[in-house]
């Protein structure tokens, strides 16, 4: 039997990039939360400059539960599984991925909030793709913006504003939706690559700006500057210059006193009564079953685990899962398209050996709608960024271009010469939710306590593999006139598990449709909100997470305002 | 284990500092007898091929020191009792296999044939045309993946032994703070040679499992 714990009011399931922004707000409203999080705290000596720890290895990802429920995947129905990576993408942590993620921290573009009815305005309502499920958002980026700029303050984010309430500058992004205010921090400086490439393109007529990052230019909040050492992807901060909620987020809520963080405790079930309300949640902690209740659950995992706790959390109220009596957990996911990358070769030294993802050079000429798709096949686009990093194992594990063999003097050769003379442009692109492309849960792997895991369904369809081929023409366009001598590009890939999943549990207003409203609470189960990018409708062509932290903390704010309507 | 790479390697950095001698004058016959140290995975033959075949795939030339040098074979023997055990089995069928074809097509172990053999061998195993050697190319391939690490791996594992790795590249090695200057795209900065676990910040923990994620697909966080 569960030992029963102390009821409190919010119980977070996740202390990572969402479920540790949430806790803030919160716990300055004077609610007790408790958040319960897999992993443990990590500190600066874990995170060392050790390539073949933290990217070959996958530490600190494999301290963790997350690694015995890979999702499995499938592109169809009919097909048999694809192989199963042996890492997850995402970590166990308090802070979870945010402690190692490459920080990019973009706002969306008002065109991604409202695809269905832009698209329909502009090139008429059979430009939708078919089969696609994609919906307009319940909000737009108005609504939206005030919760991007909090967030934006509290974690720190560093980056050139383009459009303060429609002045237009263009060292920043000149396609970005208006904001408020410029970011609280400069952009992070530029390297004589990102110089480069940003000259050209604008000798292409293109918009180059640095990227927003959760990353310190200077000073901020008491922490410290980056120091730009190289080993930011996948490594950790050990400076914490890096906007971590473990950093940034989550102490501020403790200091509040009205946040408990549980550690190592991985969450089983989320419990609901007869009546379909949630209650609490049950956890594993130290081989112990605990039942901790509260008032309001907040789910806070991954968008893989997100859909496999309410599948798991079935009862007699929700037959099919926690919050599925409409059938739609699962539905409407979609990754990003992150492959089909270029690759370019120049015939010079870069310079590449220091920086960090997020430094570096943005184009949004062909991202989103930010250009005419009348005469084209597609709709949506790419967001192209450059950037400075480069370690010694994945620079010796280069790609030869068809000019030298895989080993051998000749390999040794080509290496010696040309190890720091390439480099890999990265393609975020949009991607759109089809009937068929789907989370359930795998009927044949189970993880070690038993449950299913995850299983992906889901192929990129032909708008995204259009899509896809466009950006890496016009990637090989800049790379080419920044002087590069050949260039390469990667295949679409596939759609298994990514660090940038979306949907499964969509937010809207048509409860037939959607999982969550338009706050971000069950449109069945109503003291439960789930946050996190599972919610998202539409994937937009830039890194997810700014933008389900600013959901995060608008949901957290309207429990916050609307304590009374929300438990009762 | 605390020090998967050797105390007697860190002891002899530190004596070599405490008597001021840089670390690049630390006479190469002392590192290659830490390299000649006893095997901890593999047997002694198990270990020859492992090296000779590793020499080939990063080999020692007028481009500099290779695999050899680097302590590639060294690296991975260790790494087989730990982060790669998963892996042990394959390398023990392998080389066996390897040796096999070797005997079989050239008339001597692998270790004992000239380069050019060798060469020639590798390339049958590179195509997955060794004949009687199922799954030759996976194996190649586990090799070179793994010969590539211990290369150019942070020295704390026991190889890129003397930083062999990270100079034949012109990887300016681990620094903490990187001023805007050695961004510039005509900088050098002089290398460090200095392992991340040289700062005393950093907890020498060991990784609990090997998977190898694939570097080529950038992950966007």
């Amino acid at each position: 039997m569960a030992i029963d714990l102390k009821p409190t009011d919010v119980v977070i399931v996740g202390l990572g990039a969402v479920g540790g922004v949430a806790a803030l707000p919160l716990a300055r409203a004077g609610l007790n939360v408790i958040g319960v999080e897999a992993g443990r705290w990590l500190t600066p000596e874990d995170f060392a400059p050790d390539e073949l720890r933290n990217n070959v290895r996958g530490w600190p990802q494999s301290v963790q539960k997350a690694n015995g429920e890979v999702p499995t995947h499938r592109p169809n129905a009919s097909a048999p599984r694809s192989p199963r990576p042996g890492i997850h993408p995402m970590m166990n942590g308090v802070g979870g991925t945010s402690l190692h993620y490459w920080a990019q921290s973009w706002r969306l573009h008002p065109w991604d909030f409202k695809v269905v009815s832009e698209t329909t305005r502009r090139y008429g309502a059979a430009r939708i793709p078919r089969g696609s499920t994609v919906e307009d958002w319940p909000l737009d980026l108005a609504e939206l913006e005030p919760y991007y700029d909090i967030v934006e303050r509290e974690l720190g984010v560093s980056g050139k504003a383009g459009n303060i309430a429609g002045r237009i500058d263009p060292r920043g992004n000149i396609f970005e939706g208006a904001r408020a205010r410029e970011y609280p921090m400069p952009a992070l400086r530029g390297t004589g690559f990102t110089d480069m490439m940003g000259d050209a393109a604008r000798k292409l007529g293109w918009h180059a700006f640095p990227g927003p990052a959760a990353i310190n230019s200077r000073t901020y909040d008491n922490r410290t500057a980056c120091a730009y050492h190289g080993y930011c992807s996948r490594g950790g901060c050990h400076i914490r210059a890096k906007g971590s909620t473990a950093v940034t987020t989550i102490p501020k809520a403790q200091q509040t006193g009205r946040l408990q963080v549980v550690t190592e405790a991985t969450v089983t079930r989320i419990d609901a009564d007869g009546n379909g309300r949630v209650t609490g949640v049950t956890y594993v902690k130290g081989g112990e079953e605990y039942f901790q209740p509260a008032a309001v659950v907040l789910l806070a995992s991954y968008v893989y685990e997100n859909v496999r706790m309410l599948l798991l959390s079935a009862s007699a109220a929700y037959p099919r899962g926690l919050s599925n009596n409409h059938g739609q957990v699962g539905r409407h996911y979609m990754s990003h398209n992150q492959g089909a990358a270029v690759t370019a070769l120049f015939p010079r030294n870069i310079n590449n050996w220091y920086g960090l993802p997020a430094q570096g050079v943005a184009v949004d000429d062909w991202a989103d709608d930010n250009f005419d798709h009348a005469g084209l096949d597609f709709i949506g686009g790419g967001n192209m960024w450059v950037y400075s990093d480069r370690r010694p194992i994945g620079a010796a594990n280069m790609t030869t271009f068809g000019r030298a063999p895989r080993w051998g003097a000749a390999w040794k050769a080509f290496v010696k010469q040309n190890a720091d003379r390439w480099n890999t442009a990265y393609l975020q692109k949009t991607t759109l939710p089809y009937e068929d492309n789907y989370l359930d849960l795998d009927p044949e792997i189970r993880d070690p306590l038993g449950f299913p895991v995850c299983r992906i369904t889901a192929d990129h369809k032909d708008n995204e593999r259009r899509v896809a081929a466009f950006i890496q023409d016009k990637m090989v366009e800049w790379f080419m006139a920044a002087g590069a001598v050949t260039t390469e590009k990667a295949p679409v890939g596939t759609m298994g598990p990514t660090t940038h999943a979306y949907g499964g549990t969509r937010m809207g207003d048509n409860p037939e449709t959607n999982v969550v409203n338009r706050w971000g609470f069950s449109h069945e189960a109503p003291n439960l909100g789930i946050l996190g990018a599972s919610v998202m409708g539409t994937s937009g062509a830039r890194n997810p997470t700014l933008t389900a932290q600013a959901l995060a903390w608008r949901t957290a704010d309207h429990l916050a305002r609307n304590w009374k309507a929300v438990t009762t | 284990m605390d020090e998967p790479c050797g105390v007697s390697r860190r002891e002899l950095l530190k004596r070599a500092s405490l008597l001021g001698v840089a670390l690049n004058a630390v006479p190469l016959i002392q590192i290659d007898g830490l390299r000649r140290a006893p095997l901890e995975t593999l047997t002694a033959s198990e270990g020859e091929a492992l090296e000779a075949m590793a020499a080939r795939i990063i080999p020692t030339d007028e481009n500099g020191p290779g695999a050899r040098e680097a302590g590639a074979a060294r690296y991975i023997d260790r790494a087989l009792g730990g982060a790669l055990a998963g892996s042990l089995e394959a390398y023990r069928s392998g080389l066996a296999a390897m040796d096999r074809y070797a005997q079989a097509s050239k008339g001597a172990a692998f270790a004992r044939l000239p380069p050019r053999d060798q060469d020639a061998l590798l390339t049958d195993m590179d195509n997955d045309a060794a004949a009687g050697f199922s799954g030759a190319a996976a194996f190649f391939n586990l090799v070179r993946g793994h010969t590539i690490q211990g290369t150019f791996c942070d020295p704390y594992y026991g190889g890129n032994v003397n930083f062999a790795g990270w100079d034949l590249i012109g990887y300016p090695g681990i620094r903490l703070a990187v001023p805007a200057g050695d961004q510039r795209l005509d900088a050098r900065p002089a290398p460090t040679h200095r392992s991340a676990y040289d700062h005393a910040m950093f907890a020498k923990r060991l990784p609990s499992r090997a998977a190898v994620a694939d570097e080529r697909h950038p992950h966007g966080d």
